[in-house]
């Protein structure tokens, strides 16, 4: 166990901090360099066009501004990061296989268990690496990909090339340049025409070294008339000195089909976290972002919807937590392109200490896009005067026949509440924490069962003495 | 004095209360035996709902004087969870939304409060009381997976606290007008329900400005309160005498 007693204490509810002993088979040297790009590629054993556009990725990265709009990233330092880190022993299919302090990782976050309970698949990236990827047989009988986006690349060369980067290109923004360049782990994903998986895949990102950076690259592709289902979940040791997080995640969605990727992130209150996330979306497809943001010192994060054919929709469900020291900056986009495409968009945000959230989201809709319509719903709770919110809500709308709805409300607990549910035999802090749940009830009853119960053990954590 | 020599019953004493500077109750004694249910009567404004809030501990009202006593043991120090755990019950005047929380859960959660450390409230023990209670109200099983009170009309929110007292069975009861608002039918409803708690461990004050819901719930005694005191008390032909009467009379009675 590593806590840094003066991180430990704005993070005092945070009860994944501890960190292993660092033992790898590579660290790279510090810092976002073309010998560190060349040396990720060469030990990745990739085609030629892979490292090229890691080295364009690079350029495109030099190029850009640090964003100005967002949250402060004044305090990351990118030339004091290790861009890769490469665990013993990875990529394996038996847990038993993977070295024994990562199992035991794992184990304490309860991943085996939950795949032997609940999941279709499961994938563990520690560092850099996945070390453990896996899906059940019954999915893989039925055409199901669920491997390593290293090995996605090797054995779908075609189906990778096809559709890696087209949605998030390099230049999308200066993060995503950043994981073009160092990618690293990360799930690549295909489910067949048709097939419907029922039960989750989820993937578990842990980064255990001090100062370190995580650039997972995930490529999912859902073929037409297919469903399913993808988890996400992280966490990482409370250190001094900040680390950094930045993903790029991809998603196709094809006609008739249905995907809904969850995330319930919980890193360290150290942690940058910096993810791109987007989907397009084809024909009556729908795409469902679940996004949970309780960890991090920062995050900015605004999961997208391209509706590019008749009837596609997109949904995103977003929650946020911000406490001492936090700034979550997360939202949503929802760009339309086609007729009778719709989208809905409902922010849930809590703050309370000296925590900032904002909502960040754009509505587009092109000329042409006839009867389209998007709704927008933005609640925000402030559980004591030192919180804070924001709402940045950008709307542009070319269509005539289109329709955009937005609804913004800020509140606080009120002293009513809490005394009505005290004189039921509450405690006040079990009143507090039952009027919080009942704030993003909408939200996690979107869940899968225990995941909704992991997100509001993880809020009454957060809660606990947070009223006076 | 050991627990069995305790007089079953709530005692207020002198108790005087403010909202900020503003004096509100001004030296109010009452005892209401438990097995017992009085009527609070009075003009508005004068201090009946304050009383209320007062015994159950809301902390928008300070005790500047006298004291509470349940079942012997002074209340005025604790929370006013504990004072429910006690067995003290507020059905409010203007019941709390509560969005996202469903009645179910909620209900759960205020009975599983009253537990013991390591004892849980039993599936049948929670259904079984749930079955009773909505027979009693008259009301569909769908109703406990609505939110709490959210969009409830008035009629509803007030059935809604007799289903939480139904649940929770407390020893004491104190009705805050539940009566204002409802019609006659809605009415019948909520006397239907404190009717069927009535007995030798059922305790407590119905405050009304009317004698209306005291055709269906009689009270044992009736006590007038005038400007933040006890001004006359008496049995249930005081509170026909006020119908027919109207306040006037009582009015004087505080200034004489």
């Amino acid at each position: 166990m590593t806590i840094n007693p003066e991180v430990n204490d704005i993070n005092a509810s945070y009860e994944y901090g501890w960190s292993n002993p660092e033992k790898y088979a590579v660290k790279a040297p510090k810092g976002l360099r073309r010998d560190v790009v060349e040396m990720i590629s060469k030990a990745k054993d990739e085609p030629q066009w892979m490292l090229d556009f890691r080295l364009k990725a690079l350029d495109i990265f030099n190029s850009k501004p640090m964003p100005e709009w967002g949250a402060d990233l004044s305090g990351l330092n990118l030339d004091e990061i290790y861009y890769y880190i490469k665990p013993e022993g990875f990529n394996t299919r038996s847990w038993d296989d993977v070295p024994e302090d990562v199992k035991n990782t794992f184990e304490r976050l309860g991943i085996p268990e939950a795949e032997r309970a609940a999941l279709a698949g499961v994938g563990a990236q520690y560092e850099s690496e996945m070390v453990y990827h896996n899906l059940k047989e019954e999915w893989e009988k039925l055409g199901v990909v669920f491997l390593s986006i290293e090995d996605g690349l090797k054995e779908y060369p075609e189906l990778f090339r096809e559709h890696f980067a087209t949605i998030v290109p390099p230049e999308d923004n200066k993060f995503a340049a950043i994981n073009s360049a160092v990618w690293s782990g990360g799930s690549f994903v295909y489910v067949p025409k048709g097939v419907k998986v029922d039960i989750p895949l989820q993937t578990y990102f842990r980064i255990n070294a001090e100062s370190s950076g995580q650039f997972e690259r995930t490529l999912i592709i859902i073929d037409e008339g297919a469903q399913a289902h993808y988890i996400e979940g992280c966490t990482a040791p409370s250190y001094s000195s900040d680390s950094f997080h930045s993903g790029v995640i991809e998603i196709v969605v094809k006609e008739g089909a249905r995907f809904r990727y969850s995330t319930i992130q919980n890193w360290s209150h150290n942690v940058y976290n910096l993810v791109t996330q987007r989907a397009a979306v084809y024909g009556n497809g729908v795409m469902e972002w679940v996004d949970g943001n309780l960890g991090s010192k920062v995050t900015m994060k605004y999961p997208a919807c391209y509706l590019l054919e008749d009837g596609a929709r997109g949904e995103v469900l977003s929650i946020a937590m911000a406490g001492r020291g936090q700034h979550q900056d997360a939202g949503a986009k929802i760009v339309h392109f086609a007729p009778h495409t719709s989208g809905s968009i409902v922010s849930k945000s809590i703050s309370k200490d000296s925590g900032r959230s904002s909502y960040r989201g754009l509505v587009k809709i092109y000329e042409g896009a006839k009867y389209a319509k998007t709704n927008v719903e933005c609640d925000a709770l402030l559980l004591d005067e030192e919180a804070r919110t924001d709402t940045y809500p950008y709307i542009e709308v070319e269509e005539k026949t289109a329709r955009v709805g937005h609804e913004a409300t800020v509140s606080k607990i009120n002293d009513d509440q809490i005394m009505y549910l005290q004189s039921r035999g509450l405690s006040k802090d079990q009143a507090a924490g039952l009027i919080v749940r009942g704030f993003i009830e909408p939200i996690a009853k979107e869940l899968p069962l225990e995941y909704a119960v992991e997100l509001n053990r993880l809020i009454e954590l957060e809660m606990e003495g947070s009223v006076g | 004095m050991t627990q069995t020599e305790q007089p079953h019953q709530i005692e207020i004493r002198n108790l005087h209360a403010s909202v900020g500077d503003l004096p509100i109750l001004k030296g109010v004694d009452l005892i209401i035996p438990r097995g017992e249910l009085h009527a609070v009567m009075g003009p508005n404004g004068n201090g009946k709902s304050t009383l209320a809030k007062v015994m159950v501990g809301d902390p928008e009202y300070t005790v500047t004087d006298g004291d509470i006593l349940v079942d012997g043991v002074s209340i005025l120090e604790m929370e006013p969870d504990e004072r429910a755990r006690m067995g003290l019950f507020l059905a409010f005047q203007y019941p709390v939304e509560i969005p996202g929380v469903t009645i179910a859960n909620f209900l759960r959660l205020a009975m599983q409060a009253r537990k013991e450390e390591g004892e849980e409230v039993s599936f049948t023990e929670f259904y079984g009381k749930l079955q009773s209670a909505l027979k009693t109200l008259d009301w569909d099983e769908s109703i406990v997976e609505r939110y709490l009170n959210a969009g409830f009309s008035g009629g509803e929110k007030k059935r809604n606290e007799i289903l939480q007292m139904l649940m929770l069975e407390p020893t004491y009861i104190i009705m805050d007008e539940t009566d204002s608002g409802l019609d006659v039918d809605a009415l019948k409803v909520v006397a239907n329900g404190v009717n069927s708690m009535r007995g030798e461990n059922l305790g407590g004050l119905i405050i009304t400005h009317y004698q209306r819901l005291l055709d269906y719930i009689v009270p044992d005694r009736v006590h007038i309160i005038v400007d933040g005191k006890v001004v006359q008390s008496g049995g249930p032909e005081l509170a026909k005498k006020l119908d027919s009467q109207g306040y006037d009379w009582v009015k004087e009675l505080a200034t004489a």
